[in-house]
């Protein structure tokens, strides 16, 4: 049985790995198609996307968006959260309902009724307006990924809190928050992680300035380059390492 | 109720209102102008409103439209099952068959692909699906091939790069679901006589369903309104939903049709979801 498992695991991870592998090795290609037979090392697809103004501008627009985004979406599903987390309210239900909502329809059907509305009011496409439509994407995550890690000891120690005269702003800053911080980060990176990726809504929503899976997305119709396989790797490549950090540091369990 | 308990509920409903009014402008609101919008006709280039089933009629009468629906449906159920059949096993696999200090870091590795963007994932699918691409050319230099057979912009090609995301999203579900499994069912069914493979198929699997079923309804979400991946590998021999839509946006500036189409679609997920509601714990965030 373990034997045949340990198969099954080479099998799938193969499977898992090989367009990773594929795009990291052809990036180092040196001619100009990323196929076989591999010609490399080269680095000079990374120097040519490093110096491609479009798509470091792009690279930080998405970055602009992602942290904003995230931070609206974060600071609204904490805050609902937290009221519907703490007492009853009539039709809190329904509230949580509608707040989860926008997690169960497909993000092209959010881009087309944004688009829509924006274009009875007025609002031109833009860097503003794909950000609005991540904070509707990313508020269900924060406030679903919040409202579990709410429980009573910390309901119990606010009501301490405020036993002991703190205003409603110091008990949130100073009690509430300080209790939740591992799913306030982890609601935080999600969230950052979906807006950097997220293709649609940015392509519908962005004119001019673009985010940067649109702007790969026009690299794209140009055909196979090794700079797509650069910039993908590149990506590829902060993420992870960001992700190890946190694994690392925030996220690392307390030895006992 | 006590004045004390309405003074709370008051600060209570202030602390949740940002996030329903954000709601209710930039999703509901929006969502019934794009329903609106597709009871609208599009008149040489005019939007006229018209209150009728005009788009809807021809989406399931116009034989090229009709087709988008079956190929959504058929890719989107086609790679839920492979995806639950290849991520079943390899869930257990780590839950079981891996010493625990190495899980983490084995599920860490399973969706490693998950951190490359998603438009460079499909991408660096085509590389490899390609005439010229790895696998092609490993296949013909090891001698399992005389020539390149065309897997790029073909169904299958699509079926790949979706099964490929979605094994990620299963493997993390359904494995979810297994750690939290007391070990004392096993020990039950062992003590009333079963054998391994009986355990694992009454006992084990059934106990699953919820991770199966979560995992199943976002994958049939995500796969069935996704553009990219249709678009990247695909190609345009079918058109799946989404790739209507986005024909409709683009070249003919039809939002009408495209609003109608986007209705159709979300009807579908809906229709997903009943069929799941009562595995799915999604209700129970």
């Amino acid at each position: 049985m373990r034997a045949l498992s340990y198969a099954y695991l080479v099998a799938i991870f193969a499977f898992i790995f090989l367009p990773v592998v594929v795009l990291v090795l052809f990036s180092f290609q040196a001619g100009r198609l990323p196929v076989p037979p591999f010609d490399g090392p080269s680095l000079k697809w990374y120097a040519e996307v490093l110096a491609d103004r479009g798509l470091m501008e792009a690279l930080r627009n998405s970055l602009f968006v992602a942290l904003i985004s995230s931070t609206i979406a974060l600071t609204l599903g904490f805050l609902a959260a937290q009221g519907l987390a703490r007492v009853h309210l009539p039709g809190s239900v329904i509230m949580r309902g509608l707040l989860i909502a926008p997690m169960t329809v497909s993000y092209l059907i959010i881009a087309l009724g944004l688009l829509s509305m924006f274009n009875v009011i007025g609002v031109r496409p833009s860097l503003w307006a794909t950000g609005v439509g991540h904070v509707v994407i990313n508020l269900p995550l924060c406030f679903a990924i919040l409202f579990a890690a709410m429980g009573d000891h910390q309901k119990n120690a606010e009501r301490a809190a405020r036993d002991l005269g703190a205003s409603e702003l110091q008990v949130v800053a100073l009690v509430t928050a300080p209790m939740l911080k591992p799913a306030l980060l982890a609601a935080f990176f999600l969230s950052v992680t979906f807006s950097w990726d997220e293709f649609i809504i940015a392509f519908l929503l962005t004119r001019f300035d673009v985010t940067l899976p649109v702007e790969i997305w026009s690299m794209l119709r140009s055909g196979l380059s090794p700079a797509t396989n650069a910039i993908g790797s590149l990506v590829f490549l902060v993420s992870i390492a960001i992700l190890i950090i946190l694994e690392l540091t925030v996220f690392r369990k307390p030895k006992s | 109720m006590s004045r004390i308990e309405r003074a709370e509920q008051r600060t209570a409903l202030t602390f949740v209102a940002p996030a329903l009014l954000w709601t209710l402008a930039f999703f509901l609101v929006p969502f019934a102008a794009m329903v609106l919008l597709s009871l609208a006709h599009l008149e040489g280039r005019e939007v006229v409103q018209a209150y009728d089933l005009g788009n809807y009629v021809k989406i399931f009468t116009d034989p090229s439209l009709l087709k988008g629906i079956f190929v959504s449906l058929e890719i989107t159920m086609t790679v839920t099952v492979i995806s639950v059949l290849l991520a079943w096993p390899l869930a257990w696999i780590i839950a079981t068959q891996v010493p625990p200090k190495y899980q983490r870091l084995a599920i860490m590795l399973a969706v490693l692909p998950f951190w490359t963007s998603y438009v460079v994932r499909s991408y660096a699918w085509a590389l490899v699906l390609g005439q010229n691409g790895v696998l092609m050319q490993g296949m013909i230099g090891i001698g399992l091939l005389d020539a390149p057979i065309q897997i790029m912009a073909t169904r299958t090609a699509t079926i790949i790069g979706f099964v490929h995301f979605f094994v990620m999203l299963l493997t993390l579900t359904i494995y979810a679901n297994l750690i939290q499994l007391s070990p004392n069912y096993a020990r039950a069914a062992a003590d009333l006589g079963a054998s391994g493979w009986q355990t694992l198929r009454l006992v084990i699997l059934p106990l699953t369903l919820p991770g199966i079923m979560t995992g199943a309804f976002l994958t049939f979400v995500l796969c069935i309104g996704d553009y990219i991946t249709p678009q990247i590998l695909g190609g345009n021999n079918e058109l799946s939903m989404p790739q209507l839509i986005m024909l409709q946006l683009g070249r003919r500036g039809d939002f009408p049709m495209a609003s109608a189409l986007s209705v159709v679609l979300m009807a579908l997920v809906t229709l997903a979801y009943a069929a799941t509601a009562r595995w799915l714990k999604m209700d129970r965030v």
